[in-house]
């Protein structure tokens, strides 16, 4: 057990699991909004087309972080403008953009002589191999992506949710549509050293999944995602540091999933019981019937459900709706 | 208030709106009324700057469209299908969002603003379901929180597109009793309805809509008399027609945009 928190006290470790903190904060974030436009797998193209600016980095000699986040932008607002003039199957367009991405990416980094193993370290994340550079550049870069996010909360959220009723209320939609792009692009690449190109999508969408299971508002939906995206980067990280042979990206991933698979029933019960004990309409009842011989002294741990009925409270009972009136019970 | 001049909409290439003059002055609570396809929709979108003319002008306020920045006096209920989206959204949020005409960046809600969106809540009657999901309350319901947050900005003129389609009479009514303190409190109503239903008592001013043109513009007509024979078709149903494309290549290039009916994109 001490062996392990040394390698947690490890320089590589700590790089590392500062890298998944700003990470698990910043991909949720900007996915939350994704999840609301309706745009889940738009991070999963943006990484496609991402593998193309880490190759031209390799080609070119020049850091491919920073190729990708160049051309991911680019494949981003590109994604943003074929989404605009819209329509129902805009997603065929982007199929195209992705597979030209990635199997552009992939003749690239032949061409620059690299082998595929190089470029798997970006495809799948290496975030063991972080240097103190890369660290700084992940913070820097995911800090700027939770503020935007956070602090454009209200605009973000008006447009994402109607953008006509944006428009009319004098927002620049367009502005605000391209910066989302250009934030999920931003996360792309910084996420890329984390989870990986090809799993990126999953720590953007996946948190906002869970968490939608239990809450009702948006700002707490955002809230608990990046909540939990911190919790499964960590988490997966650590898990991974404590077995061999274990990856961290995939790891990060599995517990992100998992995560979704034990909250999901959780979930279902919890629509199940809202949809319950919603009030029934406040009509008075047809007539004045009184339930047959009742045994039963119906109240609040009567393990009936007792639905609100105008200033009253209905009991279920085997699909009746009884209703205390002095010494018997109504049907309701 | 408003006024169109010579207003003149086509969209790709189709003439929709042909040459509509018209003006609202400040308290009318008017009624845009026709068949289905005449162009009140896009006379709205048009007004609201949603959808540019190709010809003619539309001032608001006494300013040209395209300088017109007091957003805040505007309120717009759009057609009801932006209710939802992909992450669950409270009822109190929506109706905040109708705040953002008056918010500055980066702000948080402040005491009036958060006092625009209770009082908007109490307009439409639901104060009670401020904090629960948009998407678990009925249609009619849901029309409600969009009128609440077009109030929430506090705006003095309100743009409703089709606020009573597909919603049941005890909602058409509560929608009524809102608009009608709208009405008291001296605020400008245009508002397109294809039948008007529980709202027929506020109405002062009808303007039916045929074929791109204004055919009537007067004193409030009674629903079966819009769809008259100069009016035009008589089919008062609302159908939604999917727009059919050629199966074969499926994909559009930016310059081929393809529009709905509305000039939706």
């Amino acid at each position: 057990m001490s062996s392990f928190l040394d390698l947690l006290s490890l320089p590589f470790m700590i790089r590392a699991m500062t890298a998944a903190v700003f990470t698990g904060l910043a991909a949720p974030a900007i996915g939350t909004y994704l999840v609301q436009k309706r745009l889940a797998l738009m991070g999963d193209g943006i990484g496609h087309v991402a593998v193309t600016g880490v190759a031209l980095g390799l080609l070119t000699g020049t850091s491919p972080t920073w190729t990708a986040v160049a051309v991911a932008i680019a494949g981003a607002v590109v994604i943003e403008i074929i989404r605009e003039q819209g329509h129902a199957n805009g997603d065929v367009a982007l199929a195209l953009l992705f597979y030209g991405g990635i199997a552009g990416g992939l003749l690239i980094t032949g061409l620059a002589g690299q082998s595929a193993s190089t470029l798997q370290q970006y495809l799948f994340g290496s975030i063991t191999a972080l240097s103190d550079r890369d660290v700084w550049v992940t913070m820097a870069l995911a800090a700027f992506v939770v503020l935007v996010c956070v602090g454009f909360g209200p605009q973000l959220f008006a447009v994402a949710q109607d953008q006509e009723f944006a428009k009319v209320a004098g927002l620049n939609v367009r502005f605000y549509n391209l910066l989302v792009a250009v934030l999920a692009a931003v996360t792309v690449t910084v996420a890329m050293r984390t989870v990986g190109l090809l799993l990126v999508s999953a720590l953007m969408v996946v948190p906002v999944a869970t968490a939608q299971q239990v809450t009702r508002s948006f700002r707490t939906t955002l809230a608990l995602a990046m909540l939990l995206g911190t919790a499964a980067s960590l988490g997966g990280l650590i898990t991974a540091a404590s077995q061999e042979n274990l990856q961290p990206g995939p790891t990060i991933v599995l517990v992100a999933l998992a995560g979704f698979v034990l909250t999901w029933p959780v979930g279902v019960v919890l629509r199940r019981r809202h949809r319950l004990l919603q009030p029934f309409a406040e009509l008075d009842p047809i007539s004045h019937e009184v339930t047959d011989e009742h045994p039963h002294v119906h109240g609040d741990d009567c393990g009936h459900i007792a639905v609100q009925h105008g200033d009253h409270v209905d009991y279920v009972h085997d699909g009746h709706r009884h209703a205390t009136h002095g010494s018997h019970y109504d049907e309701h | 208030m408003l006024a169109v001049e010579n207003g003149t909409v086509a969209i790709a290439g189709r003439p929709i709106l042909r040459a509509v003059s018209l003006t609202v002055r400040s308290g009318e609570f008017v009624a845009l009324m026709g068949a289905n396809g005449s162009g009140k929709s896009t006379l709205v979108r048009a007004m609201t700057g949603l959808r540019p003319l190709s010809r003619g002008s539309v001032r608001l306020f006494d300013t040209p469209l395209a300088e017109f920045r007091e957003w805040g006096r505007i309120g717009f209920v759009p057609q009801r299908a932006g209710a939802t989206s992909g992450v669950p959204a409270s009822v109190w949020e929506i109706v905040a969002s109708g705040r953002l005409t008056r918010r500055r960046w980066l702000h948080p809600l402040l005491r009036s603003d958060r006092a625009a969106i209770r009082a908007a809540l109490d307009v439409v009657g639901l104060a009670d379901l401020a904090h629960e999901g948009v998407t678990t309350l009925s249609g009619g319901q849901q029309q409600r929180v969009l009128i609440a947050r077009a109030l929430a900005g506090e705006p003095e003129m309100f743009f409703l597109d089709e606020p009573t389609a597909g919603v049941d009479l005890p909602n058409q009514q509560a929608l009524a009793e809102a608009l009608g303190v709208l009405k008291d409190r001296g605020a400008t109503v245009v508002l397109v309805a294809h039948e008007l239903g529980p709202l027929a008592p506020l109405v002062d001013r009808a303007i039916v809509m045929r074929d791109g043109r204004v055919a009537y513009d007067g004193l409030p007509l009674a629903d079966h008399e819009v769809h008259g024979p100069l009016f035009g078709d008589s089919h008062t149903h609302h159908h939604a027609q999917p727009e059919q494309h050629p199966h074969a290549p499926h994909v559009v290039s930016p310059i081929d945009a393809i529009t709905d009916r509305e000039g939706r994109r």
